[in-house]
């Protein structure tokens, strides 16, 4: 090493910190890899994470920042053959106009793309379609804005694929993907009864009358992108049991969709190398090569004694408690890479109550989000647009009580399904 | 009776018919009427707020998310002019204004002579839930008369339930007797 120890130390917090500034507060609307890249290779050079150290997790890094990948470019393909707009259609003729039952669609639809498709095609893809849907049949939005947001959020629970914090500790778990999914099928179950009972509670004003308007747009499904994305899934669970990585069944999927699109001009090469966000993946590999610094001087005895590793039901709840809170002050991703070792030290049970916390956590602020907005806002100096005590009040009813019924759910099934 | 030279008629989704046909009832025919309707402004922080979350997408999250602003507007000029014709007077205004709904309500509101507004919480039954937040906002500080309608048939008296037991209001018009 080329720093004494102390100065290492400091110098990988103080990077860490400034990455997460940085992600938060973009400066020029620059990406956030444009300063994580650096930060991470100037640990390199310096020597405070050592080259050997660095390619081990850069490899088992890889895996999953691939599975990331192909998920997203699966995504905006599914977006591309329409398969959103269709569920929009389809939402708007089911409910027939009743408010309610559109909400319920709406759980229905947000929670199963996000299981499927990740969370980031429930945020980017999804909600502006049930916005525009909900626009079209002249209800009030709010409802069903927050549920898209929620459910991202709450739903992101299911599957490997449902979230980036999931797919980072499913290499750390050591569990299949089939095994991964019937062990969360409950929490995540569980969520999603907590959300829709308080959203239907909170927003009971906003959820009465009945639309006038008929829905014009007949219903068309498309076949083709809904039978490759149920294969997709397929896939997962077969590749898992033949130990083969489900990233492959993503890849499948992916490169499925987009030859006929290329072919047919549905989508330019383009297209399909800017879904793939290589910032963003870029960002991923540098935030973990980062952590993996701070963890490396002192930060990973501090994280293995405020994670409790047994799997009572108290220590879980102890667990996903602390994964909400530290999510909520550094953003589940970070959060997340910083107790994934010594989660996974302590077992799959803990992993999964970890991620519980980190993916549900989110919803209390949306630090992330609100954080980051109000943030943003400070800088941009529009105080007047600050957001309402909306977010934070509804926050407070529905995160406590989706962190207990989500993980009373996970220790219930980690004793069925062990 | 008032007499209304202006008045503002809120409109909202859902109750918009009910509350201009009441109006209509209850304004004289000379009235300036504006018909005025607000798209919240929050449903977008709402997403934007969502995005915000999503660190490391900078680059995806540049992308303009689908067009619902666009659609939203274009339904609130169907629902005013709608509205216009349903109202088919000659003096009427439209009005279509963006933010907070209750705040922009409560600043179309200033100056005039009359603010329509509906209940537009549960209906079902009479009682303080049949205001929603924003209509609770907007009787609490409308700086002028408000007119507050039941879009629809006002439910029975019998729907207000029955006081708790052990508690007893002084029958009409005795008061206790003083000293």
């Amino acid at each position: 090493m080329i720093v004494p120890s102390f100065v290492a130390e400091t110098l990988a917090v103080m990077l860490l910190v400034a990455t997460l500034v940085w992600a938060v507060a973009r400066p020029r609307g620059w990406p956030e890899a444009v300063f994580a890249v650096p930060a991470a290779a100037l640990l390199l050079v310096l020597g405070v994470l050592p080259l050997s150290l660095a390619g081990a997790e850069a490899r088992s890094l890889a895996p999953t920042i691939g599975f990331l990948a192909a998920v997203l470019v699966l995504a905006d393909l599914c977006d591309r053959y329409g398969l959103f707009e269709a569920a929009g259609t389809w939402m708007a003729t089911g409910s027939r106009g009743k408010p309610v039952a559109l909400l319920g669609l709406v759980f229905v639809v947000a929670s199963v793309v996000t299981a499927v498709l990740g969370l980031d095609a429930t945020v980017l893809l999804l909600t502006p379609v049930v916005l525009t849907t909900v626009a079209r049949l002249r209800l009030r939005a709010k409802p069903h804005a927050y549920a898209c947001t929620h459910l991202a959020n709450s739903a992101s629970l299911l599957l490997p694929v449902s979230n980036l914090t999931n797919l980072l500790a499913f290499r750390a778990s050591g569990l299949s993907f089939a095994r991964f999914g019937a062990i969360m099928a409950l929490p995540w179950l569980a969520a999603i009864a907590v959300e829709w009972v308080t959203l239907r509670r909170f927003f009971a004003t906003d959820l009465v009358g009945r639309s006038e308007v008929e829905v014009a747009t007949p219903l068309t499904i498309p076949v083709f992108v809904s039978v490759v994305v149920a294969l997709t899934l397929f896939g997962f669970f077969v590749a898992s049991l033949f130990h083969v990585n489900p990233a492959f069944a993503a890849l499948g999927g992916a490169v499925t969709l987009a030859v006929p699109a290329l072919v047919r001009r549905r989508a330019k090469v383009r297209d399909i190398g800017l879904s793939l966000d290589v910032p963003f993946l870029a960002f991923v590999l540098a935030l973990g090569l980062v952590v993996k610094a701070v963890s490396l001087h002192g930060l990973s005895s501090l994280v293995v004694r405020m994670v409790p590793s047994g799997t009572s039901l108290g220590s879980l709840l102890l667990v996903a408690a602390v994964a909400a809170v530290l999510a909520n002050l550094i953003n589940n991703l970070p959060a997340v890479l910083l107790l994934l070792p010594a989660a996974a030290a302590a077992g799959p049970g803990v992993v999964l109550a970890v991620l519980i916390g980190v993916n549900a956590g989110p919803n209390l602020t949306y630090v992330g989000s609100l954080a980051t907005l109000l943030w943003r806002r400070v800088l941009r100096r529009r105080w007047e647009d600050l957001p309402t005590s909306e977010f934070l009040r509804l926050g407070v009813v529905t995160v406590p009580p989706v962190l207990l019924a989500s993980t009373v759910a996970l220790w219930a099934s980690l004793r069925l399904v062990g | 009776m008032i007499q209304p030279v202006r008045a503002v008629v809120w409109l909202v989704e859902g109750t918009w018919q009910g509350c201009l046909d009441a109006a209509a009832q209850i304004l004289p025919p000379d009235t300036q009427v504006a018909l005025l309707h607000v798209t919240p402004s929050d449903v977008g922080e709402i997403t934007e707020a969502a995005t915000a979350g999503l660190l490391g997408r900078a680059f995806r999250t540049h992308r303009p998310t689908g067009h619902f602003e666009e659609v939203a507007d274009e339904e609130a000029s169907a629902i005013l002019q709608a509205a216009a014709t349903r109202l088919g007077r000659e003096n009427t205004e439209l009005v279509h204004r963006r933010g907070r709904v209750e705040r922009e309500v409560v600043s179309a509101a200033q100056g005039v002579d009359l603010l329509v507004v509906a209940r537009d919480g549960d209906r079902s039954r009479l009682g303080p839930h049949s205001l929603g937040h924003a209509t609770r906002f907007i009787v609490d500080h409308a700086p002028c008369p408000v007119l507050l309608v039941w879009p629809d048939e006002a439910p029975g008296i019998e729907s207000i339930p029955p006081p708790p037991p052990g508690h007893h209001p002084p029958p009409h018009g005795s008061y206790p007797e003083g000293p």
